[in-house]
C-alpha cells in the first residue's frame, strides 16, 4: 500500500485521450519518477493529483483518502505540495516573506483574519522561515526582492517554500526544465538532500535522464496516456520496450 | 509607537501634523492679494480632501494590495450617504450614529457584491464591479425613489422623527427647514477665523472631525499594509496560482479585503452626509468610481500615502483650477501687447475653467507614462537626487515599499 494510489484514472480531452487507465503506486518515503516522451500524459496526470483537473475515470488516493472533488488549497492541506515547472514565487515580495507566507498557511489553515497584527511580532513564523532559508542555503538573499533571484535559486526558493508546509508528498513537475547545467547538478543535490534528511516522498516529472538516474528508486514509463512499465531505475534502462517509445529508433 | 515601526510612525506623525496646520499651511497667500484664490484653506474644500483621502485609502487596501481594480466603489460611497442621511432622519441629528452606521451598511452592500464580484478576476472583476454600481446607481435614482429621494435626492428635515433624545444633537441651528448636524451640540459648519496679518485661517469643526476620522483610518491602513492578512493580499497580487497550492483559500481573504475597502468608502460616504446633509444618486454614478482610481494611480498604487495626495490633488484641481475664467486670464496676461494677450488667453481657455479635467487628463497621462508610481515615485526621485550624500552614510536598509 503507497501513499498515493493510482487506480485507473483517464482524462480525455474532446478527441485526445490524454490519460488511459493510469495504475500508478508509490511507496512512502521513496522518490518515484514518472517519465515520458512529450504528449504521454505526464503532466496531465500531475494536474489530476493536484486538483487543477478532475479525472473522467478512476480514482487518486492520498493516505487513504481520496483527493477527487478537492480542490488544490485543500489537497496541499492534506500534505501535497508542489513545484512547477517554472518557479512559481511571490515576485513582488522579499524571499522572507516569500517563505513565511506558506508558514502562515500551516499554522492558520485557509483563513485567519490577522489584519491588524504586526507581521514581525509573529516570532514563530519568522523564525521557522529563517530557519527554512537557513536549511536552503539562502539565509543570506532573506532581504532580496524574489523576482530578481537566478533560475536556480528561484527553484530552490519554491522547494524550500513546499518543504516550509511539511508535506507528506513533494510534487516536482520537471524540477530542472531550461536550467544551466550547474543549476540542475545543484538541484540535484539539493534534492537528494531532503530526501536523506526529511521523511517526505517525492514523485518527480522529469524529462532530464540525468536528473531521473540520479534520483529515482522507482520509474513508471508513460507513453501515450498508459503506462509501460514500472521498474528500478537499473531495470528501465535496459528495458526494450522504454528504449523504443523513450529513446526512438535512434537509440 | 502603537505597533508601527519608526519609519511608519514617523508618517503617520507628518501626516496627523498636516492634518492639524492644514488650514495654516493651504493659505499661503494672504487675503486680498491677487493670488488669494489658489489657497484651498477653506473648510468646505479640506473637508473634500480628507473625506475623499478616506475614501482612496480604502480603495487602495483593495487594488494596491490585491490588485483587483474595482470600478464599483462610488456604490458605496453612495450607500454611506444615504445610510448616514437616514439615521440623522430618525435617530438624531448627532453625526455619530450617521457615520457608524453608513459603515455598517457599505459593510454589508458589499459583501453582498463582493461574493458575486470575487467570483471573477482581472477585468471581469472590475466589469462585474461597474455594473453592480450602475444598477445601485439606476436603483437609486429610480426604484428607490422612497428611501433614496430619486432624482432630488435626500435632506434632514425639521419634521423628521428623530426619536433619540435631542441633547444629543444639542441645540442645532437651522438652515431655511434644514437641521444641521452636530456632535453634541457642536456644529459641523462652525468655525473660528483667526486673521494673523494679512492672512486669515479658518479652523472649522467639521473639517478636525473628519481629519481625526482619517487619521485613524490612516492609521488601521498602515497596520493591515503590515500584517500577516496585508501580506497574503500581496501575495494574491504577485501569484494567485502559488497561493492556491499553498493551502490558502484565497476567498476569504479577497472578500475580508473588499469588505474592509468598501466600509472606508461608506466610512467617506457617511462624513459626506454628515458635512453637507444632503445627498443625490450621482454621487454612486460611475464617473466617481472611476475618480477614486485616478486618484489612487495618481498618488502611486500601493503606497500607503499616496491615495491622500492622490486625493488631495485632484480634489484642488477640480475647486482651484475649475474657477480661473478668461477675465483672470486677461489680467495676468496684461503686460503683454494685445494681440499677444489674446492669443494666450486663447492658446489657455481649453485648460481652465470647465476645461479643468483636460488640465487633469493630460498631467495623468504625465504622471502614468513618466512616473508610473504616481506622486510618491516622484517624491522618491527627488529625494534620490537631493539626498544622495545622506543616503551614502545611512546603512543600506531593505525598502518597505
Amino acid at each position: 500500500m503507497g501513499i498515493l494510489e493510482v487506480k485507473d484514472v483517464g482524462k480525455r480531452f474532446g478527441g485526445l485521450q490524454a490519460l488511459g487507465n493510469v495504475n500508478l503506486d508509490v511507496a512512502e518515503n521513496t522518490v518515484h519518477a514518472i517519465i515520458g516522451p512529450n504528449g504521454a500524459g505526464k503532466s496531465t496526470l500531475l494536474n489530476c493529483l493536484v486538483g487543477k483537473l478532475i479525472p473522467d475515470t478512476g480514482s487518486v488516493m492520498f493516505d487513504g483518502q481520496s483527493v477527487l472533488g478537492r480542490t488544490p488549497y485543500q489537497i496541499n492541506q492534506m500534505g501535497i505540495s508542489r513545484v512547477f515547472q517554472t518557479p512559481e514565487i511571490f515576485g513582488d515580495l522579499n524571499v522572507l516573506e516569500n517563505m513565511m507566507i506558506p508558514i502562515f498557511a500551516k499554522r492558520d489553515g485557509a483563513f485567519r483574519l490577522h489584519a491588524i497584527e504586526n507581521m514581525m511580532d509573529e516570532k514563530d513564523i519568522v523564525e521557522a522561515a529563517e530557519k527554512m532559508l537557513v536549511d536552503m542555503n539562502m539565509a543570506d538573499k532573506r532581504y532580496m526582492h524574489a523576482a530578481a533571484m537566478s533560475r536556480g535559486d528561484k527553484r530552490r526558493l519554491e522547494i524550500g517554500m513546499c518543504l516550509a508546509q511539511e508535506p507528506r508528498l513533494l510534487l516536482l513537475d520537471e524540477p530542472t526544465a531550461g536550467m544551466a547545467r550547474a543549476d540542475t547538478n545543484n538541484t540535484i543535490d539539493l534534492l537528494k538532500q531532503i530526501k536523506d534528511e526529511r521523511d517526505i516522498t517525492i514523485a518527480i516529472i522529469e524529462h532530464d535522464m540525468h536528473v531521473v538516474f540520479s534520483l529515482a528508486e522507482r520509474i513508471t514509463v508513460l507513453a501515450q496516456g498508459t503506462p509501460l512499465v514500472e521498474d528500478t531505475p537499473d531495470n528501465i534502462k535496459g528495458h526494450p520496450k522504454v528504449r523504443e517509445a523513450y529513446l526512438g529508433e535512434a537509440a | 509607537m502603537f505597533g508601527l515601526n519608526k519609519k511608519d510612525t514617523s508618517l503617520l506623525l507628518i501626516v496627523a501634523a498636516l492634518v492639524a496646520l492644514a488650514p495654516i499651511i493651504l493659505n499661503p497667500f494672504p487675503e486680498g492679494s491677487g493670488m488669494a484664490q489658489f489657497n484651498a484653506g477653506y473648510p468646505d474644500l479640506m473637508q473634500r480632501f480628507v473625506i475623499f483621502g478616506i475614501f482612496a485609502i480604502g480603495f487602495n487596501i483593495l487594488f494596491g494590495l490585491t490588485g483587483y481594480l474595482s470600478f464599483g466603489h462610488a456604490a458605496f460611497l453612495g450607500a454611506g450617504s444615504y445610510a448616514g442621511m437616514w439615521m440623522m432622519k430618525l435617530l438624531s441629528i448627532n453625526v455619530i450614529p450617521a457615520i457608524v452606521f453608513s459603515v455598517i451598511i457599505a459593510g454589508l452592500i458589499s459583501l453582498a457584491i463582493g461574493w458575486i464580484s470575487l467570483r471573477r478576476s482581472g477585468i471581469y472583476f472590475s466589469i462585474l464591479t461597474l455594473a453592480f454600481a450602475q444598477m445601485a446607481f439606476a436603483l437609486a435614482a429610480s426604484v428607490l425613489t422612497p428611501i433614496t429621494g430619486g432624482e432630488t435626492g435626500l435632506q434632514t428635515n425639521l419634521n423628521d422623527p428623530r426619536i433619540l433624545p435631542g441633547f444629543l444633537g444639542g441645540g442645532s441651528s437651522v438652515d431655511g427647514n434644514i437641521p444641521k448636524p452636530s456632535l453634541f451640540g457642536i456644529e459641523m459648519t462652525s468655525s473660528f477665523e483667526v486673521p494673523v496679518a494679512g492672512w486669515l485661517w479658518t479652523f472649522n469643526w467639521g473639517y478636525y472631525i473628519c481629519g481625526i476620522v482619517m487619521l485613524i483610518a490612516f492609521y488601521i491602513a498602515i497596520r493591515i499594509f503590515r500584517s500577516p492578512f496585508g501580506l497574503m493580499l500581496k501575495a494574491v497580487k504577485s501569484n494567485q496560482q502559488r497561493l492556491n497550492y499553498t493551502g490558502l483559500n484565497t476567498r476569504p481573504y479577497m472578500l475580508a479585503c473588499f469588505v474592509i475597502s468598501g466600509m472606508y468608502a461608506g466610512l467617506a460616504g457617511g462624513l459626506m452626509a454628515a458635512m453637507d446633509p444632503q445627498v443625490g444618486a450621482e454621487r454612486m454614478q460611475w464617473t466617481a468610481s472611476g475618480e477614486v482610481v485616478l486618484m489612487t494611480i495618481l498618488g502611486g498604487v500601493g503606497t500607503l500615502i499616496g491615495p491622500v495626495l492622490g486625493a488631495g490633488l485632484i480634489k484642488y484641481f477640480e475647486n482651484i483650477f475649475s474657477k480661473i475664467n478668461d477675465n483672470l486670464l486677461h489680467q495676468w496676461f496684461a503686460f503683454l501687447p494685445d494681440g499677444l494677450e489674446d492669443l494666450m488667453v486663447t492658446i489657455i481657455h481649453p485648460f481652465i475653467g470647465k476645461g479643468w479635467h483636460l488640465t487633469l487628463g493630460l498631467m495623468f497621462m504625465a504622471i502614468v507614462i513618466f512616473l508610473p508610481g504616481g506622486l510618491v515615485e516622484g517624491g522618491q526621485r527627488l529625494r534620490k537626487m537631493f539626498g544622495r550624500k545622506s543616503e551614502e552614510r545611512a546603512p543600506k536598509t531593505t525598502p518597505a515599499e
